[in-house]
């Protein structure tokens, strides 16, 4: 057991020393504007111009081919030299595992380069107004016509979506079955013929997510990922992604808890707050300890990954209610810790809720019975078992 | 980089896990409690390795390994072992970065081999089962000294924790040093402690899961409602967080960062296995507020060691200092 990175310096140095000449000097404006989103887009390009903006990704498709453990530790750099938020983070964390673990050859080359780029930024488009939670009971179809496939039906809370190229999400392709069976796993483009997008105002007014109203969309044959009827298994087979590490990287967390902590001393350090900063802080520690763990095992975390995401979700929300906390009356007041606030009071509902997480974690990490089975599933067997 | 416990690591866990599930604590405890410090288990504990992991090799120890002192005291936490076994970890740096080659002579060996049992006070002035200690330290500002018990016995909420006020008996050593070995013997001490603590939450953990299985209520196990589930995911979720700090902590041993890794850890543990106790009591229900049913020995132990080895308010203190720019 050992914490040696010395191995990944040299690369740590010149993803700082990049970041120290190319980060803009004044921030960005939020991404979740229009002009926000332009400028944040833009920004995508400079990073794939220097092969950073998908370090982890093989060359061919503009990334460098990098270790786990370097792309942590670019994460780090790039939140620590305050490098604006990534716009096209849905495709990079969300699509593209499910496009490397189920995609064509023909699909990775088309549809990576360009969302690597910020050509193509990426919404996802899962929920629907009766399936949150109970993903499973979404209703919107895909219906096989010559060549490819008719969308229809209304999806909802589709980050990005308002200002986004393309959208990728689950469709019921087979009327007769239910539930997580047929199902499949498609993409299509938001400004095609019989796309709705309605932006929805987040907390704040933002609008960070739309509703998709989609009429007779065609979509052909080669944007599906994966088999026909096979979507709930691929979308799931890349779900711990999203709640694993990939989404929120530790270096998100220490980043703002050194702002945390600088920011609590030039407010006077004051003592009746000084438990709940040492608290962040510390759990922001953890959360990186807990990354270097994650990418040494050998095994699948599985399940374990919901664990991961309980906690940083809730550690993002502790985060920043301690720093309006520590501004006082100016916490109420426009500026970067009120839009982090906002922004982390969404992550312990999407990606699946925080209380959809504490019953995976309790029934397939700790092997307790499922609800209403009359407990027929006490045992081993408890840990298995699918949504 | 690669932190995960490799296969020796795991088999001296693995080891001393078996040991100690065959010597069944909870007898040991209870008869601890009675004022029976027996030894077997300790001189058991010793052939093991345990307390050669804090004494250099020239005293006939194999220290200092942090790394396998978390390993070893996340085992014995799980079992609630009973005595001044992180006491006597913490003695033995105490002693060896004193500088008293003579003290380091008569006491180290017989540390690592189990024959000398060493208490300390590492906050106020007393010292865990002082009496059935062959020697116990004292750390002045400039002076070490031994001590002797001054006093009846105070009673813990964990019963096993017999503690004893104690006063000082004889000088052993002066200088510099004493400061400076007796800041790294707290240090080693809040790790051991820490770990001491995650090895109780996860045994506690396990129990409780257990008993959410079997335990029927509204004709089914009650482990299937979601108030109970979601109470146990918490503790997972705690326990799985605080891990990786105590492994962190024992890895920045020997740097400076490690006064703040132990007590980040030590914060983090306490909460962790204090939520684990909390709801482990919570989810048994009365049996679990009994004096008599075992895990109780395990839930008192908790609430005692989260203040021992310094209070979590001290640590973040310590954490927040030494994050200053």
């Amino acid at each position: 057991m050992d914490l040696d990175l010395s191995a990944v310096e040299p690369f740590r140095a010149e993803v700082r020393g990049w970041l120290r000449r190319n980060v803009p000097a004044a921030p960005l404006p939020s991404l979740e504007t229009e002009e926000g989103f332009a400028a944040h887009r833009a920004w995508e390009g400079t990073l794939a111009a220097a092969r950073l903006s998908v370090v982890s990704w093989p060359e061919a498709y503009g990334g460098r081919g990098a270790s786990p453990l370097e792309w942590l530790v670019f994460e780090e750099e790039y939140y620590a030299a305050g490098a604006p938020g990534r716009v096209s983070q849905n495709g990079i964390n969300l699509l593209a595992p499910t496009l490397f673990a189920h995609g064509t050859p023909e699909q990775l080359e088309r549809v990576l380069p360009p969302m690597a780029a910020g050509e193509v930024i990426w919404a996802q488009a899962w929920s629907e107004p009766g399936a949150g939670s109970d993903l499973a009971a979404l209703r919107a179809t895909a219906t096989r016509v010559d060549g490819g496939w008719r969308l229809n039906g209304q999806k909802t809370w589709s980050s990005r979506a308002a200002f986004a190229d393309r959208a990728f999400g689950l469709f019921r392709s087979d009327p007769a079955a239910e539930r997580h069976r047929g199902l499949t796993y498609l993409m299509f483009p938001l400004d095609a013929d019989g796309v709705t997008v309605r932006p929805i105002g987040r907390l704040d007014g933002k609008p960070a997510f739309a509703e998709l109203f989609l009429d007779d969309v065609f979509v052909p044959d080669r944007d599906v990922i994966g088999e026909p009827g096979q979507g709930w298994a691929v979308a799931m087979s890349t779900a711990g992604n999203e709640r694993g590490l990939t989404l929120r990287s530790p270096g998100r967390f220490l980043a703002a808890t050194d702002r945390l902590v600088a920011l609590w001393r030039e407010h006077g350090a004051d003592p009746l707050l000084r438990d709940r900063v040492a608290d962040v802080w510390i759990r922001a520690r953890a959360y990186r300890l807990k990354g270097f763990e994650t990418i040494s095992r050998t095994d699948d975390i599985g399940a374990e990954a919901s664990v991961n995401k309980v906690f940083w979700s809730e550690l993002d929300v502790a985060l920043h209610e301690t720093a309006l906390d520590i501004l006082g009356a100016d916490g109420e007041l426009e500026g970067d810790w009120l839009e982090g606030y906002v922004f982390s009071l969404a992550g312990p509902i999407y990606a699946g809720t925080n209380e959809i997480q504490r019953n995976v974690i309790a029934e397939r990490v700790l092997g307790l019975p499922r609800e209403g089975r009359g407990g027929r599933q006490v045992g081993p067997g408890a840990k298995r078992g699918s949504g | 980089m690669k932190f995960v416990l490799d296969a020796e690591q795991r088999l001296f866990g693995e080891t001393l896990h078996k040991l100690l599930t065959e010597a069944g604590t909870p007898a040991l405890i209870r008869r601890w409690a009675a004022g029976d410090p027996d030894r077997t288990l300790w001189s058991a504990l010793a052939e093991a390795g345990v307390f050669a992991l804090a004494v250099p090799e020239r005293h006939d120890g194999a220290g200092p390994l942090p790394v396998e002192l978390v390993v070893a005291m996340h085992e014995l936490g799980r079992h609630a072992v009973p005595g001044p076994i992180v006491e006597t970890l913490a003695a033995a740096v105490l002693i060896d970065t004193a500088g008293d080659e003579e003290l380091s002579a008569e006491w180290l060996p017989r540390i690592a081999a189990g024959e000398a049992v060493v208490s300390l006070a590492p906050g106020p002035r007393r010292a865990l089962d002082a009496d059935a200690a062959d020697l116990i330290l004292l750390a002045g500002d400039e002076e070490l000294w031994s001590a002797a018990p001054d006093g009846a016995v105070l009673r813990s909420l964990d019963p096993a924790r017999r503690l004893f006020p104690v006063a000082a008996r004889e000088r052993l050593a002066t200088g510099p040093a004493v400061p400076r070995a007796a800041a790294a013997a707290y240090d080693l001490g809040v790790l051991a402690c820490s770990a001491q603590l995650l090895g109780l939450g996860r045994a506690l953990l396990d129990t409780t899961v257990e008993y959410a299985r079997t335990r029927r209520q509204f004709g089914r196990p009650i482990g299937e409602f979601q108030a109970v589930k979601h109470h146990l995911a918490d503790a997972l979720t705690g326990l799985e967080f605080a891990r990786p700090l105590a492994y962190g902590a024992a890895l920045s041993f020997g740097s400076p960062d490690f006064p703040r890794d132990v007590s980040a850890a030590k914060v983090a543990a306490s909460d962790a296995a204090y939520a684990a106790a909390r709801i482990a009591l919570q989810v048994h229900g009365a049996i679990g507020y009994t004096d008599e049913y075992d895990p109780s020995l395990w839930i008192r132990k908790v609430r005692a060691l989260r203040s021992a080895w310094g209070t979590p308010a001290e640590h973040r203190g310590r954490v927040l200092d030494a994050c200053s720019h």
